[in-house]
């Protein structure tokens, strides 16, 4: 059975909303208007509108009534419309939310989930193209999540609301409308995912390939052209920003000796810096050829087309990277 | 002493804001007066106590102390329940104490000792007491208020016909997400209470210098307000409890405390260069909480001056003996470093700041 990822994630919130009367949903157009991405569609004629609130336009307000109702004992699922909006709010994520537990010694729990589409999205210009998955990972006290496929979001998505602690779950808009092929088990309202546990996409043995999110496409379609050309990719979804499943990448490193790591976000600070960092701190004598990245450019991203597509990583950078760690491709001309 | 009804007018009359005020004559008794009193001069010399800690250099980093507001803390209590919920800034000792918290705790946390109500971690801007509805301590200006509405938020979904008394000062009074907080609490009528602790100084800066209004009690605009004489434990109770029934039915309400701090905005602060000794000594001597509640004590002879003198005697040998028993409770232990990060660690491995020497199995 195929399934789009809207739906995976319209049915994991519906299933969680059933299971569970301390859930609600609440955010920006996510009742009436079935939310601004339909991922909530339907929910607020089933529930009720005491448990799909729509919220004015202002975040911070929401946003911390959102984390005041989770230091009661509920399980606020929060929108944001994107996750760029969520900047209105980051101080209620990071010093409300991630903090409260360890500065109460674990008196008060914060299980919220503040959720909604992350990263570049198509011909929005700056400030509505960006990823914030390694502002948020960078933060203890935070759960950051990044589905892939629509087993992914249900998996996921029903694991972030059922955990005890704060997370970040970031969607991306660009893969809401994708289907993709789903298990009897996916189907079932018990299915959940690990956090912290990346997924093995597509085994191989020559180079090993990280992404998250959209970009896990990416890395398949990379896979594919790359195994023409004999190169074994080893994909590797992460799934889980924080924690990271680094025993995971480095075992996987181990095997291939070789790394790409792929992300839309700016280079710098990066998760791919993240993920380098660990590979040469655990597993440095069995890399075979230097680390690449492959990333978002390191600028604000543009609005005309040519410039944006050069922005973002594309399937041909991703291949032509793991070629560079395989010693098989040429230099190019222009950078010579 | 006994608990037979009395009583007594407030000092000044309540000033409202799109809502009929409660009366002036408030209900009490002698064994509530006493306990005012006490539990008062409790506070008071808990936080003399706290400021020499601070100067020997026993406590650290950020100190703020409630010296002079003792009667909002008090007079809110007694006007409302421990199924009520309080958030308020970091300036939080008294509110801590005043939901049933203990000296012990408090000496204890501020010199970041085992035996402190958040095992050391916290520190001076972060105590709580959930078992007592106390839900922090918050050091992040104003960010508190959004969240006390989260909790009367989760009241309201969960029935409880219980309410939030969300603290903050005139500093915070200002802040955007204050207003988003409210206008979302009006529209969804949540059992939400935003106390301005005005003490007249957002740290240095004077009210009128930070608000183009600063009648806090009507900056709610379409929210009713209170401004209540905030040095008088009597009016504060009369206010919560006026305040209580109306949200629970009508939705947010905003009681302005007009209070004082003698000490400085933080330790750091001697509290001189912004205001005169005279104003602060004119406040001491004319609106002094304790001072106002032991003259209603001896007014009505519920006890003798005498009396009173003994109880502070007692109050300070309690205090002597919390710090010294703080001093007794052990530092953290180290691996105390990598507890509570998460309620559910999922078993990832965290780092200290050597990755290869540090390192540890959340739990």
């Amino acid at each position: 059975k195929q399934m789009m990822v809207r739906e995976a994630l319209n049915s994991a919130l519906d299933e969680e909303m059933s299971a569970d009367p301390k859930v609600f949903l609440m955010g920006e157009e996510v009742g009436e208007y079935q939310g601004a991405y339909k991922i909530s569609k339907g929910l607020l004629e089933k529930y009720g509108p005491e448990r799909v609130l729509d919220t004015p336009i202002t975040e911070a307000g929401f946003t911390g009534i959102g984390v005041g109702a989770a230091y009661y004992g509920l399980k606020p699922v929060v929108e944001f419309m994107t996750f760029n909006f969520s900047m209105q709010a980051i101080d209620h994520i990071i010093n409300s939310a991630a903090k409260s537990c360890y500065m109460s010694a674990g008196q008060i729990s914060v299980p919220i989930v503040f959720r909604g589409p992350n990263g570049a999205a198509a011909g929005v210009g700056a400030q509505h193209s960006q990823c914030y998955a390694s502002w948020y990972a960078s933060c203890p006290g935070l759960k950051v999540l990044a589905p892939y496929s629509s087993e992914d979001a249900r998996g996921l998505l029903k694991a972030a609301i059922r955990d005890p602690d704060p997370v970040v779950f970031l969607e991306n808009e660009l893969l809401y409308g994708e289907s993709f092929p789903v298990s009897a088990e996916v189907l079932d309202s018990s299915f959940c995912l690990p956090i912290g546990k990346a997924k093995i996409e597509r085994e191989g043995k020559d180079v090993t390939i990280t992404a998250f999110s959209k970009m896990v496409g990416y890395a398949l379609k990379a896979a594919e052209i790359l195994a023409k050309d004999g190169i074994s990719a080893e994909i590797i979804n992460l799934r889980s920003i924080r924690p990271l499943d680094r025993p995971a990448i480095n075992a996987s490193v181990r095997k291939t000796s070789r790394l790409v790591t792929v992300e839309e976000g700016f280079p710098q600070h990066g998760v791919g810096a993240e993920i380098c960092a660990s590979i040469i701190e655990e597993s440095f004598g069995y890399l075979d050829a230097p680390v690449e990245r492959i990333a978002g450019a390191d600028v604000p991203m543009p609005y005309a087309a040519n410039l944006e597509r050069m922005a973002v990583p594309q399937v041909e950078d991703i291949v032509r990277a793991a070629k560079r760690a395989c010693y098989r491709s040429k230099p190019m001309a222009a950078a010579q | 002493t006994s608990t037979d009804p009395l009583t007594i007018e407030t000092s000044l009359p309540f000033t409202s804001h799109n809502c009929e005020p409660p009366s002036r004559s408030v209900e009490t008794n002698p064994q509530e007066l006493i306990s005012f009193f006490r539990d008062m001069a409790t506070m008071r010399r808990m936080e003399i106590a706290a400021d020499s800690l601070y100067k020997a250099k026993l406590i650290r980093g950020f100190c703020h102390l409630y010296d002079g507001q003792e009667a909002v803390a008090v007079g809110m209590e007694a006007g409302i329940t421990k199924k009520d919920c309080i958030i308020t800034s970091y300036r939080d000792h008294c509110t801590f104490v005043g939901r049933g918290g203990t000296l012990l705790e408090v000496f204890s946390e501020l010199m970041g000792r085992q035996g402190g109500c958040s095992k050391g971690k916290g520190g001076s801007m972060h105590f709580y007491k959930k078992d007592a509805g106390f839900y922090g301590g918050h050091g992040i200006v104003g960010a508190q208020v959004p969240l006390g509405c989260g909790l009367a938020f989760a009241q309201k979904y969960s029935k409880d016909e219980t309410v939030t008394f969300a603290l903050y000062g005139d500093g915070a009074a200002n802040q955007g997400q204050l207003f988003e907080a409210l206008n979302i609490s009006a529209l969804w009528d949540l059992p939400v209470i935003l106390v301005c602790e005005n003490n007249h100084y957002g740290m240095g800066t004077a009210e009128w210098r930070a608000a183009k209004s600063p009648a806090y009690y009507k900056r709610g605009d379409y929210v009713p307000g209170l401004k209540v004489d905030g040095m008088d434990a009597l009016a504060v109770k009369q206010a919560c409890k006026f305040a209580k029934e109306h949200v629970l039915r009508k939705g947010p309400i905003i009681l302005e405390m007009d209070t004082y701090r003698y000490h400085g905005h933080s330790m750091s602060d001697p509290g001189s260069t912004y205001r005169t000794r005279d104003e602060i000594s004119g406040v001491r001597q004319e609106r002094d909480p304790i001072e106002r509640i032991r003259k209603v004590i001896l007014a009505h002879d519920l006890a003798t001056e005498r009396e009173l003198k003994d109880f502070e005697k007692e109050i300070r040998k309690e205090v002597d003996q919390a710090i010294a028993q703080a001093k007794e409770s052990p530092m953290p232990e180290p691996s105390e470093l990598f507890t509570n990060v998460y309620v559910k660690g999922l078993g990832t491995e965290a780092f200290g700041a050597d990755r290869k020497e540090v390192r540890a199995v959340l739990p």
